[in-house]
């Protein structure tokens, strides 16, 4: 089983969203409680609409819950407001994007460069560290290159760079391989596993691909906006 | 980060140089048009100054009949003032440092076997004064000169130059209309009149040569008045225009029929035309800085339309409102003050150009150039505000999903 000793980073507790309003509210979450301990790999599932992408978005402090708590590091950032929800992404959260979600026309360098300015990080420190990063996912030598310039790979991996380079707690990716093949996939899950391993850094990752989720130590899986709770297998095999 | 933020604005502009220039044409034609015209207009109103402080700055001109444009305008019409008159308003007026009676005629100056068609000035010292003259050579007239019509001149450059060339004409017998004249002294010259006027054309002999000998009357067609400095000169008007009625008849539901033109008072409604027309001019930048303002408000707004996704990535990764509004301001500002820039730029070279073709002063004012650029920075805080807030409000989520 799941090890009790590590520190708790996230619980949600009876989460709901309701989307709209009157007739037209639709609720996507209907109750969610979830624990996530430091250094855990999650794996999300289930089927499309499920409240996948709802749920990620709030335990990526981008959006509210309708209600419930949801304890952040022990802090209620439930009913934060805008301002204080970017600070918490800015300082604990890093995100990856099915769509990658570079920057045009701005080199890799800068595009990994970009948390760090919000951050307020000298220029000095912030090259360093960026091309760290990038050197952390393989692409040391593609510093000038813009995201056109670069594969669908390539550019994913200049998003975990981006997402990993300010070291957060929690790491965020919503389908992270839906737009790679399954070489591509393979190479950006390695990279996941490996920050995992070896940073200690706690991913929460979305897929429908059981290949993809099989790299996970813990899967959840979603149905009509709730949790199932039989299916929340821990794979005992990669257990930490 | 704010140094970042202008960087990170100069790369966007860069980005789009055609869109980026069109973007700020309204307001390079607003501000060029501005500096050009204020510029333009202080080389105008300085030349003009300088001509009236030519003339005589403290100076005020009688003549007989209603001024220029009134009815009955022609001097002519009007009884002449004579030497009592001249004296009264020396005697009797307060505040005065000279009077220069004068009366003046078009004729034939001949020396040798050149002839000159000039302006025959009959006056007094007094004149020399009144209109600011200075000699260039010679002497001015004696008091016996004057008392006795003496057949003496003084010559202006022109004439100097027109007779005798190179040559000293101290000294030398000129023919004026008819009568034989010692030239005693020469003009230093004053140049052109704005008007074109060749100021320098004439030449003064003294007052009782002129009205004896060549006219044959004591008319005096006008009196020039210095006023003492620091006294008001529309205070020694009034004075003069009560003695003059008195002395004319004139009864209080009459007509003046003589006028004084007051030199100041010329120099105060010129100001005021300038003043108008600065205000004018202020109307019309703040039209185009208006029109130029709206340019660039829509152009950022497609701008944020087109950025949306950045946005939502800027968003999500961390940045708080503020930093994206800044984003957006600071773009705004950086183009708005563009185009201030290269309509500073445009506008100053084209006074230059005018003023050159014009025969005019180029007067550099930095207080406007400076204006100039702090209102159109300032058009793109105001316009640019409206686009980058609503950039700062954007849904991250909405945002990242926008294609
Ligand atoms: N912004 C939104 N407005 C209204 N309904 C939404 C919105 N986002 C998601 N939904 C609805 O909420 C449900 C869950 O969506 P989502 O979380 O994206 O599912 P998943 O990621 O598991 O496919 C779906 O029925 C979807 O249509
Ligand atoms: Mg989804």
């Amino acid at each position: 089983m799941m090890d009790q000793s590590l520190a708790t980073i996230i619980e949600l507790q009876s989460i709901t969203k309701v989307y709209g309003t009157g007739s037209a509210a639709m609720p996507a979450l209907r109750g969610i409680d979830l624990t996530i301990r430091a250094g855990e790999f999650v794996a999300v599932m289930g089927p499309s609409g499920s409240g996948k992408s709802t749920c990620m978005n709030i335990l990526g402090c981008l959006d509210t819950p309708t209600s419930g708590s949801y304890l952040f590091e022990g802090q209620n950032v439930a009913s934060l407001s805008r301002d204080q929800l970017a600070l918490v992404r800015r300082h604990y959260l890093g995100f990856i994007f099915q769509g990658f979600n570079l920057l045009n026309r701005t080199s890799a360098l800068e595009n990994v460069e970009l948390p760090l300015i919000y951050r307020g990080i000298p220029v000095a420190e912030r090259h360093r560290r960026a091309r760290a990063a990038l050197a952390s996912v393989g692409l040391a030598d593609r510093e000038r290159h813009t995201p056109g310039e670069l594969s669908g790979g390539q550019q994913q991996r200049v998003a975990i760079a981006r997402a990993i380079v300010t070291d957060p707690t929690v790491l965020l990716a919503d389908e992270p391989t839906g737009n790679l093949d399954t070489a591509r996939s393979r190479e950006v899950m390695e990279l996941l596993t490996a920050f995992n391993r070896d940073r200690g850094l706690t991913v929460i990752m979305v897929t429908h691909e059981p290949d993809m989720a099989a790299y996970a130590k813990r899967q959840i899986h979603f149905r009509d906006g709730l949790i199932d709770d039989a299916d929340d297998t821990v794979i005992p095999g990669r257990s930490a | 980060m704010l140094w970042e933020t202008v960087i990170l604005a100069f790369r966007e502009i860069r980005r789009n140089v055609m869109r980026s220039s069109l973007t700020i044409l309204g307001i390079v034609i607003g501000v060029a048009a501005v500096i050009t015209l204020v510029t333009l207009g202080r080389g105008a109103t300085a030349q003009v100054a300088a001509e009236i402080a030519s003339l005589g700055s403290n100076m005020l001109q009688i003549r007989p009949g209603q001024g220029f444009r009134g009815p009955g305008g022609a001097s002519g019409a009007a009884k002449p003032f004579k030497e009592k008159d001249v004296t009264a308003i020396a005697q009797q007026i307060a505040g005065i440092a000279a009077v220069a009676p004068l009366t003046m005629r078009n004729g034939q100056v001949i020396a040798g076997n050149v002839n000159w068609s000039t302006n025959i000035t009959g006056s007094t010292t007094e004149y020399l004064f009144v209109r600011s003259w200075s000699l260039a050579a010679g002497r001015s007239f004696t008091d016996s000169e004057l008392r006795a019509g003496k057949s003496v001149c003084i010559l202006g450059a022109t004439v100097k130059k027109e007779l005798f060339g190179d040559q000293d004409p101290l000294g030398a017998r000129v023919r004026v209309s008819g009568i034989t004249c010692r030239v005693i002294g020469l003009f230093a010259a004053k140049g052109q009149s704005s008007g074109g006027n060749d100021q320098d054309d004439f030449l003064l002999m003294p007052l009782q040569t002129l009205q004896r000998r060549i006219v044959g009357n004591d008319d005096i067609s006008a009196i020039f008045v210095s006023a003492r400095d620091g006294v008001s000169t529309a205070k020694v008007r009034e004075d003069i225009e009560q003695l003059l009625r008195e002395r004319r008849r004139i009864g209080a539901n009459q007509a003046d029929d003589f006028f004084v033109r007051d030199m100041q008072e010329i120099m105060s409604t010129l100001t005021g035309t300038t003043r108008i027309l600065t205000a004018l001019l202020g109307a019309v930048a703040a039209v185009s800085l208006l029109v130029g303002g709206i340019g660039i408000m829509n152009i950022m707004l497609v701008s944020v339309t087109e950025r949306t996704r950045e946005i939502g990535i800027r968003l999500a990764i961390g940045a708080l409102e503020k930093d994206v509004l800044l984003q957006f301001l600071v773009e705004s500002v950086v183009l708005s003050s563009f185009g201030g820039l290269f309509g500073i730029a445009f506008g100053l070279g084209a006074a230059a150009l005018g003023a050159r073709a014009m025969d005019m002063p180029f007067i550099f004012s930095p207080g406007i150039v400076a204006v100039a650029f702090l209102f159109s920075g300032g058009v793109g805080v105001v316009f640019g505000f409206f686009p980058a807030r609503k950039a700062a409000r954007l849904d991250p989520i909405d945002a990242l999903r926008h294609e």
